[in-house]
């Protein structure tokens, strides 16, 4: 007989680290399938590169074998489903690269990230390949399970052939190469919210349906995988700004339902500003954290130089959180609120 | 206090209960071991002086230690015998202390000997803590801290209510279940004496709502009497913890830092009323104590009463102990002291047995992450502390900034934290550690 000492508690709650991250890949997995189910193949082959190129980082660079945690297999899924579908697959290999690199693996790897590696590995493909990350195809071609689209396989160092002349050739409906945003912001033209909610539209690959997005969000929040009150905040902190600017000038400023559908906000309000490593565990720190990204979200869409902007609020956010966090500290019980 | 206010506090978790398997069991005696292990520090506060010598005998019942001060108790033979010899022994807090060891005579019929009934009515509240005091009385819920002190209220404190604690919020623990089921009268007559002593117009006791059957039983008992009423609250763990049963019944904040008695209340557990109203009136030591014996590794799981002094392995022997088991938890699982000797005592504030098999522990014991700041921790701590922030705190070993900015000091180690953290750090052990670190610098 062996006695066995452990410190209080002796019991312990179910879920562990690999549990919940576990569930966020099964999250993942159905915004990923309607993905390919739009863009076909070449959407595969994109997501399955950032996968790879994320887990063979971490094997490599982490001493720690920590694969199995699976949180290099959400950051690789992540990560794929913020890029254009066609995306050169080599640039979206370095972007699973400096994602997991310098995302994480610099900073010591697993909890001790500061910012969301999927978004730091977009990021620098942003910077570094401006082109490819801006050029978009049209949702449900005809041919998409036949063939891929001729971007996809761009060899290392080379300029990806324009797809102009593709797309007009496989187009649907006169396909304008550009996101809803792009249409908006640079041609004044709308897209129908239903159509943006169900995921017809051009965009990033995975951030097209809100509907998939947020059944999966919900069901991570029915688990307590991710804290409800951030997409909330977001979302009202977007949705409240897009509805004063559109108030102000309906003309100029797009409607709050047409910001909250289109392009990656749901897709980062629920899976990217939930990242547990890079929000606030206070109380009102989420609540803060929340709207501080989903302010910034429209104010870098209405104002900046890009269409999109919601990858940029959510790396300030997780800049933010460590002084949000030291102003959010709870109030211990039985202390007067001063 | 609103009509729809939910009985409870606010943050906590829900540990599985685990209760079924002994809730039912009526409370037994257990045989007398040959050898009892009297440790004289059974209490919060001085231990008891010894007043007996080697070779001594002694009936059940008589004086064995007396008090060394205010804040201390006397202890009481719990069976007739021969005092052994007094030694150190390895107590559940993991030191040594010294013990008087009894052999208990087999022949003896073990009748209570040594009584000094008194008439209470109309005793001074001095004289009656004082009669508090002599019978040995502590918290018999886990903190042993000695009832007189907690009865007597502080010149500058008004006090206007009793609260008593059955709620019993630890996973496994069914013997103040079982005690306000099957000794109603000794509890209610337990509340008035405290009352009593302590100056208060008004007692609630506290019962979480999984044990309705106490709750009404004791709403039965209580329809005629006055200033007496009983409260279903949460189930939830710690309601039972005084700061979270206050908040819940009074919807009252005692302060951080203070004590129940800041707002006008003092709390107390109902087997320590219990045994209050047994003892008091008849001028009795406390001398055994109701304990729950139960988890896998436990054939014959039940509410046991035994005599203080009690080593484990007897008490395992008794109720079946299928062996292989290889955890022995003194009290719940979520704050109770694992210990290394099957010759560990139960004393006045151990409230049960748990007995954790292997295939439990092995499920208990798993790999530990980093922080990934879920947040899990700061959602479920009572105290609303940051325990992550602590956490981390701890793990640079910056424990001063702990007590200085993070609240360190207001942890009350009840486990919530690391009992939901997925990382499975050890949250509550860096506190303590933190705790005794900090304690040896102002030193
Ligand atoms: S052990 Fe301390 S820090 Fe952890 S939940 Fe309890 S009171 Fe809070
Ligand atoms: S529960 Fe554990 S992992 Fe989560 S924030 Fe707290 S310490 Fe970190």
């Amino acid at each position: 007989m062996s006695i066995e000492l452990r410190t209080t508690p002796h019991l312990h709650a179910p879920d562990n680290v690999i549990i919940i991250m576990r569930n966020v890949v099964f999250a993942l997995l159905p915004i990923c399938a309607w993905s390919v189910w739009q863009f076909g193949i070449s959407a595969l082959a994109l997501i399955l590169t950032t996968l790879a190129s994320c887990l063979i980082t971490e094997r490599l660079f982490n001493p720690r074998n920590t694969l199995g945690d699976w949180s290099a297999a959400i950051t690789g899924l992540l990560l794929a489903l913020t890029l254009p579908p066609a995306f050169p697959l080599w640039m979206a290999a370095v972007a699973g690269f400096v994602a997991m690199a310098l995302g994480k693996l610099l900073f010591g790897g697993l909890g001790m990230n500061v910012f969301n590696p999927a978004l730091v590995g977009r990021a620098f493909v942003q910077a570094a390949f401006p082109v490819a990350i801006t050029t978009w195809t049209p949702a449900l071609f005809e041919g998409r399970f036949r063939e891929f689209i001729p971007t996809s396989f761009t060899l290392p160092f080379t300029i990806p052939p324009a797809v102009a002349e593709w797309n007009s050739r496989v187009a649907i409906d006169g396909f304008t190469g550009a996101t809803p945003l792009g249409l908006h912001k640079f041609e004044g033209v709308s897209t129908p919210v239903l159509d943006l909610f169900l995921g017809n539209a051009a965009g990033s690959a995975g951030e097209t349906s809100a509907l998939i997005i947020l059944l999966g969000g919900l069901y991570l929040a029915a688990r307590k995988f991710l804290d409800w009150r951030i997409p909330l905040f977001v979302l009202l902190g977007a949705g409240l700004t897009a509805a004063l600017f559109h108030a102000l000038d309906p003309q100029q400023y797009p409607s709050a339902p047409f910001m909250l559908f289109s392009g990656g906000l749901m897709l980062g309000a629920w899976f990217m500003a939930t990242d547990m490593v890079g929000s606030p565990v206070t109380p009102w720190g989420v609540v803060v954290y929340g709207l501080l990204i989903g302010v910034l979200t429209i104010i870098i869409r209405l104002f900046g130089g890009l269409s999109e902007g919601v990858m940029y609020a959510i790396l300030l956010g997780n800049a933010a959180t460590p002084l949000i966090e030291q102003f959010t500290q709870p109030r211990v019980f039985g202390e007067k609120r001063s | 206090m609103s009509l729809f206010r939910r009985h409870s506090f606010s943050h906590g978790v829900h540990p599985p209960a685990h209760k079924d398997g002994t809730a039912q069991m009526p409370i037994r005696r257990l045989p007398f071991p040959p050898q009892l292990i009297l440790p004289l520090g059974q209490h919060i506060g001085a231990p008891a002086k010894a007043l007996v010598s080697k070779g001594q005998e002694v009936v059940r019942g008589q004086p064995i230690a007396s008090a060394a001060g205010a804040v201390s108790v006397p202890l009481h033979a719990p069976a007739t015998g021969q005092v052994l010899r007094i030694e150190s022994v390895p107590t559940s807090r993991g030191t040594r202390e010294p013990a008087i060891i009894l052999n208990v005579y087999e022949a003896s019929t073990q009748e209570v000997l040594w009584q000094q009934p008194r008439h209470l009515d109309g005793m001074s509240r001095d004289a009656l803590l004082q009669a508090i005091q002599d019978t040995g009385l502590v918290g018999l819920g886990g903190a042993a801290f000695p009832s007189h002190i907690k009865l007597r209220i502080p010149d500058d404190k008004r006090v206007d209510t009793l609260v008593i604690n059955g709620c019993e919020c630890e996973p496994y623990l069914t013997c103040d279940h079982r005690i306000m089921l099957e000794c109603p009268d000794d509890l209610i007559r337990g509340i008035q004496l405290a009352m009593q002593a302590s100056g208060t117009r008004q007692a609630i006791i506290g019962i979480e709502d999984n044990k309705m059957d106490a709750v009404n039983l004791l709403a039965e008992h209580l329809k005629d009497i006055p200033h007496i009423s009983v409260q279903a609250v949460e189930t939830k763990y710690p309601q039972g913890s005084e700061k979270m049963l206050i908040k819940s019944l009074l919807d009252r904040e005692v302060p951080a830092g203070g004590i129940p008695a800041d707002i006008g209340v003092v709390v107390n557990n109902v087997g320590t009323m219990a045994a209050l109203g047994q003892l008091l009136p008849r001028g009795e030591g406390l001398i055994e104590r109701v304990i729950t014996v139960t988890g896998p590794g436990i054939e014959r799981q039940g509410n046991y009463r035994v005599p203080l002094g009690t080593p484990i392995g007897f008490i395992l022997e008794q109720a079946g102990y299928e062996g292989g088991a290889n955890e022995f938890i003194l009290g719940g699982p979520m704050m109770g002291p694992a210990v290394s000797s099957l010759d560990t005592p139960i004393t006045k504030g151990t409230s049960g047995l748990l007995v954790l098999n292997e295939p439990q522990v092995r499920k208990e014991s798993r790999p530990r992450w980093a922080c990934i700041k879920c947040g899990h921790c700061v959602s479920a701590c009572p105290m609303h502390l940051n325990p992550a922030w602590l956490g981390q705190l701890a793990a640079a070993g910056e424990y001063a900034r702990m007590s200085e900015s993070a609240n360190l000091e207001h942890c009350f180690e009840c486990g919530c934290c690391s009992y939901v953290c997925p990382s499975n750090i050890p949250l509550v052990q860096y506190f303590r550690i933190a705790k005794a670190i900090n304690r040896e610098q102002a030193a």
